[in-house]
């Protein structure tokens, strides 16, 4: 660092002291450790993105408005997404319609009028353990409870329902936060002049933490469009040639219709196209679907974060 | 389209004068006894537990109308506790038990048939930190109006207008009502809490160290402010600052341990108090 000194080294003992701390092993440790942390990070994403490049080598020439607008067929290369893809967009809006009001009206009991008790924390704890419940058990109780005793058959509504209660948990969880990210000062001054409680939840309380009840929210249905057990569970169709019309129509979904490719055979028409093909094009879609959700997310959260300073 | 707004500015900044006898917060109705004249505002034996915390030990104090009431005492002597009765902000503590009577008027505010948000509509409050809501300088003032049910544009306006000439802050806000008001500053946001407070008509204003968080230029913008509101509002406030307390009020109380320990004009709790922990305290030898 510094140029060799040739005199009575005066101020040079201390210097040599940092330097021999900094260069000693405790250096190499953490160089050793950094390197460490790196490399993992970077076996993440390079599977990542060896994972990616390959499904959009494999899939990216099949996207177009025609697979996305065509029925399943036989024939890979006349086979399109649509059902699946209008599906899972009916999904993800009853999912939402359902699981948003119900979620939101459970937290704002449970953060501003439950009492604080037992009682509370008793749900509250239940709540995070039915957040971890794998989605296959989710499925099950749908069948049970939509399919069978509500007799809704395997239909889009008891999809639909079916993935509001996988989500629900982390739409309440979401929503308490977001709730109790609201500081206090706002309350109290709402309360103090003469607000109600619902007053103060409506026009203070509810819209500063809406953007961060929306974030949990879409996150949450983010990851019920790429459920697939629950919604095999209570029975959508692996094929299916026509697109729901109705609350009552039979239905399948994008991981469904993705999976049903992927077991298909190689069998490559004379334009090179297989199923194969298709599942890759198909991943693709669900995907962007992903993307864009979540990228609503992160936009309403930064405006949020702008809001409250 | 509507009928012309009748109620002139006047009569609105005079309404706490003109306050009718029945308090309208009973559902009981008419008043019994006239109060001792000048005091609405009192407290009888007033005792306030946090759970097993004894905060409030039997406090009887009578607060002159429209006048400065200074509290002062060493830090968790109870004075925000019992600023908090007479609004019943209380109430949001879990685990809160308030014994004996706060008055208003002969009204028990405790009591059980209390409308709590007309009684926190006649009984405002400014708290310690300036806390305007998350909106524009505008809607903070109209909040109060509005969740009480006026629509009228042109009534808001007034209000909201009027309500920030009481608090001193229209020049400096003027042309500026859309913006947030958080772009104010700490004072200025404090004279926005005021007019707030003011929007809804108040008669009494508890002021919890209103000034403790702000610059000394700012403090005595709201201290002149205070000077004026006195003209129509009753006025309690704590203050950590002796020389406010001597500044601003008529009347002072000194807490200690949740008792008050003396209650009298400002001039002799600051010069000969009765109490020699009073005397301690104003002394700077103490808390
Ligand atoms: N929410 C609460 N829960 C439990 N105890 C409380 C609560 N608020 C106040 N106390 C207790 O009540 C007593 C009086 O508190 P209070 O806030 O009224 O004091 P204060 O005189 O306003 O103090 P300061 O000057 O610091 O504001 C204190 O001992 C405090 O610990
Ligand atoms: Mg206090």
């Amino acid at each position: 660092m510094s140029e060799p000194s040739i005199g009575p080294q005066v101020g040079a003992p201390p210097a040599t002291d940092i330097q021999g701390n900094a260069r000693g092993r405790g250096w190499i440790k953490e160089l050793g450790f950094e390197a460490i942390a790196l490399a993992t990070v970077c076996a993440a994403l390079l599977m990542l993105g060896v994972l990616l490049v390959d499904i959009v080598l494999d899939g990216w020439p099949r996207l177009g408005m025609d697979f996305l607008k065509s029925l399943p067929s036989r024939k890979a290369e006349q086979a399109g997404i649509w059902p699946a893809f209008v599906g899972s967009l009916y999904l993800m809006v009853i999912t939402a319609c359902v699981s948003f009001p119900l979620g939101v009206a459970a937290a704002i009991y449970l953060e501003e009028y439950a009492p604080r008790g037992w009682l509370s924390r008793f749900i509250e704890l239940n709540i995070s353990n039915l957040a971890g419940v794998p989605s296959i058990v989710y499925g099950l109780l749908g069948l049970a409870v939509f399919v069978r005793a509500f007799q809704l058959e395997r239909s889009l509504i008891a999809g639909g329902l079916t993935l509001s209660l996988l989500v629900l948990p982390v739409v309440i969880m979401s929503s308490r936060e977001a709730l109790r990210a609201v500081p206090p000062y706002v309350r109290d001054a709402s309360l103090a002049l003469g607000a109600t409680k619902w007053q103060t939840v409506r026009r203070q309380v509810l819209p500063l933490s809406l953007p961060g009840i929306m974030t949990g929210t879409i996150l949450a249905l983010s990851r019920a469009i790429g459920e697939t057990a629950p919604i095999v569970m209570i029975g959508a169709f692996g094929y299916i040639s026509t697109v729901p019309t109705g609350l009552k129509s039979p239905f399948t979904a994008l991981p469904i219709q993705i999976y049903n490719w992927v077991s298909r055979p190689h069998r490559a028409a004379d334009t090179g196209i297989t199923f194969q093909t298709n599942a890759a094009a198909g991943i693709l879609v669900l995907l962007a679907m992903l993307l864009t959700l979540n990228a609503v997310a992160i936009w309403l959260r930064n405006r949020a974060q702008r809001r409250l300073k | 389209m509507t009928a012309p707004y009748q109620e002139p500015i006047a009569d609105y900044l005079s309404a706490t004068t003109q306050r009718p006898v029945d308090d309208g917060l009973n559902g009981a109705g008419a008043e019994v006894a006239g109060p001792p004249t000048g005091c609405r505002v009192r407290s009888e034996d007033l005792h306030v537990y946090y759970g097993p915390v004894h905060a409030l030990k039997g406090v009887t104090m009578a607060i002159p109308d429209r006048d400065i009431t200074a509290l002062i005492g060493p830090s968790g002597c109870g004075k925000s506790t019992f600023l908090r009765c007479f609004n019943r902000m209380n109430d949001v503590i879990p685990d809160v038990r308030v014994e004996g009577r706060a008055l208003l008027g002969e009204t028990d505010i405790n009591g059980p048939r209390i409308d709590v948000v007309a009684l926190r509509k006649r009984v405002g409050m400014v708290f310690q930190q300036p806390n305007p809501f998350p909106m524009s300088i505008y809607d903070n003032v109209a909040y109060g109006p509005r969740i009480h049910g006026i629509r009228r544009r042109s009534r808001l306006n007034e209000i909201v207008e009027v309500s920030l000439r009481r608090a001193a802050l229209w020049e400096e806000v003027k042309d500026k009502l859309r913006k947030s008001a958080f772009d104010l500053s700490g004072g200025q946001q404090q004279r926005l809490c005021i007019a707030r407070t003011l929007a809804v008509k108040p008669e009494v204003i508890l002021m919890d160290e209103p000034c403790s968080a702000l610059d000394p230029q700012s403090t005595f913008r709201i201290e002149d402010l205070m000077g004026e509101l006195k003209e129509s509002y009753t006025v309690i406030i704590v203050t950590h600052n002796m020389q406010q307390a001597a500044r601003v009020s008529s009347m002072t109380g000194f807490f200690l341990m949740g008792e008050l320990v003396e209650f009298d004009a400002t001039r002799k709790v600051f010069q000969s108090p009765a109490d020699e922990r009073t005397e301690k305290y104003v002394s700077g030898r103490f808390g």
